[in-house]
């Protein structure tokens, strides 16, 4: 048997790997020196668990450990990766181009600085969540200094076409930073082959710990150069001071190793659960609808919308899985999720969403547990449900005048 | 976010789960909410011409959990009340039997909407048939 609750939340966080945490072990006990400290051997030591780790991050992503910059996740990379260029670029432009659906740490940190006098323009999304490298050439002008597009999205997985838009950015001699939290680790990264100038990642959603994260900034053809946001002892290239977390980073660094190698037949068997879960339910329920792109997505997500049952109330129905909900009800704001809601996707539906995250340490035990569960718990729902009443009696609920409250 | 276990209770046990004919004179239909909010609630009550009391209640309800249990509760509480007494039913009561923490008070304020509206429509109903008897 397993655990219950089943864990199936994995575009949030994940587990540990335990090789992972044996990895980290000896940098809390015995090794715990400063890898700054230039003078004595624990510090020597600390220093060449931080090269190892930076050299294998770098090899995860395809580019050099000098281009590789520890911090404390993807959020402060996206904010150091945005604000700096914005700070660092402004004699050159003030215009930065992003899209509706990226994470609230690239949109936040771009609403931050629209205040501060630049402009950014956020590309709309197909249904499938896809912003096309067409739609990122036409929005370039000569003020553009950066484009910030993520590699796939955290609540429907949909992956963007690196290769295309990294190449439109290139030609145009923009900078192209991507928010690559969901892939890095998941699918093939290439800073090279994309052409990508800068890239957030972070550990804890590659079987990492939580609070290490790391910004790719590229050295040569263009040498990128960024304004800190903290400032203090210089390191990190003068881009983040501050002593480093020497243990998170030897973690980082193991479990972009184990991804590297493990990378291929991971995916393809989180592709084989993905599409076990995906048919099983589909088969046995009606209304059913996927969220996201049915190709270009990554491997362990899933997004569903349930017609006629409110995301939350399923997720109480179904108490034995750990899953996220685009519903309002989920979150301290009372409106859906603004992605699902980028799809044209209509509230009602977004209100219905579930999304399923596979990772690492799911079976297909616990892939069939939760089929079965998610299929009980929406039938017994829409049993009680006066919009699916409706739905069985004929009536089109776009037709019908709600009182709205 | 934890749930109380009253909360838990009304959503793994609701009562009167169901619905009656909408077109029973004897019935009172109320539905309140949207779509696009996540919550729809449809509360039927079903009163005693003679005694006058609320002798049955059904409800649907699409909505989280702390809407369902403000539904099924609602249910539980009108029956065997009379009209007036059913309209004294006030949110606030639901959200102490509840215990239900300040975002999800709108539940209950619906609830006690959908009360008040299956009232409405079973007097909307009678002053339409007392009138037809009239002319």
């Amino acid at each position: 048997m397993f655990k219950l609750p089943v864990y199936m939340d994995n575009n949030s966080t994940t587990r540990t790997d335990p090789r992972v945490l044996e990895a980290m072990m000896p940098y809390f006990t015995e090794k715990f020196g400063n890898s700054a400290s230039r003078n004595h051997a624990y510090g020597w030591e600390s220093e060449e668990g931080v090269d190892l780790a930076r050299e294998q991050v770098g090899s995860l992503i395809n580019s050099s450990s000098k281009e590789i910059i520890f911090t404390s996740g993807a959020t402060e990379s996206n904010n150091l990766a945005i604000k700096g260029v914005a700070s660092m670029y402004k004699k050159k432009g003030n215009h930065i181009i992003s899209a509706v659906t990226e994470h609230k740490a690239v949109i936040d940190t771009c609403m931050r600085l629209e205040r501060d006098g630049c402009k950014v323009t956020f590309l709309p999304v197909d249904k499938f969540g896809l912003v096309s490298p067409q739609q990122v050439a036409d929005a370039i002008t000569d003020k553009t200094i950066l484009v910030s597009i993520m590699a796939a999205n955290n609540e429907i997985g949909t992956i963007h076409p690196m290769k295309e838009i990294g190449a439109i950015c290139k030609a145009k001699g923009v900078l192209f930073h991507t928010d690559a939290t969901q892939t890095v680790g998941k699918i093939p990264m290439d800073v090279e082959e994309m052409g990508i100038d800068l890239l957030s990642m972070t550990a804890h959603k590659m079987y990492g710990p939580k609070g290490i994260g790391a910004l790719y900034v590229r050295r040569k053809d263009p040498r990128v150069r960024l304004d800190a946001m903290v400032d203090g002892g210089g390191h990190e290239r003068g881009m983040r001071s501050g002593t480093l977390n020497v243990t998170g980073i030897v973690g980082m660094g193991m479990a972009a190793e184990i991804c590297r190698k493990e990378m291929h037949t991971e995916s393809e068997r989180l592709l084989k659960l993905r599409n076990r879960l995906h048919k099983g339910i589909t088969d046995k329920l009606e209304d059913a609808y996927l969220n996201g792109h049915p190709v270009h997505r990554l491997p362990g997500n899933l997004n569903i919308s349930f017609a006629f049952v409110e995301g939350e109330g399923l997720m109480m129905g179904i108490k034995d899985v750990a899953v996220s909900s685009g519903s309002a009800c989920t979150s301290a704001s009372l409106e859906p999720s603004y992605v699902l809601k980028a799809l044209g996707l209509g509230d009602e539906l977004a209100h219905s969403s579930i999304r399923f995250g596979l990772g690492r340490f799911n079976t297909e035990e616990e892939v069939d547990f939760v089929m079965n569960d998610v299929v009980r718990a929406v039938n017994h729902l829409r049993d009680m449900s006066p919009l699916y009443e409706m739905h069985r009696q004929g009536i089109d609920l776009k037709t019908v005048q709600w009182a709205a409250h | 976010m934890a749930y109380s276990n009253k909360v838990l209770d009304h959503f793994n046990n609701p009562r009167n789960v169901g619905s009656f004919d909408r077109d029973d004179p004897s019935v009172g239909t109320g539905i309140v909410g949207a779509p696009e909010c996540g919550d729809v609630m449809k509360l039927q009550i079903k009163v005693n011409p003679l005694t006058g009391l609320i002798e049955d209640a059904k409800f649907k309800t699409f909505g989280c959990g702390s809407a369902i249990a403000s539904s099924s509760l609602a249910t539980e509480w009108v029956k065997g009340k009379s009209i007036d007494e059913a309209l004294g039913i006030r949110n606030t009561e639901i959200v102490e039997e509840l215990a239900l923490p300040p975002v999800k008070v709108h539940c209950s304020v619906l609830a006690e909407d959908a009360i008040k509206a299956a009232i409405k429509n079973l007097q909307d109903k009678q002053a339409t048939v007392s009138q037809t008897v009239n002319s």
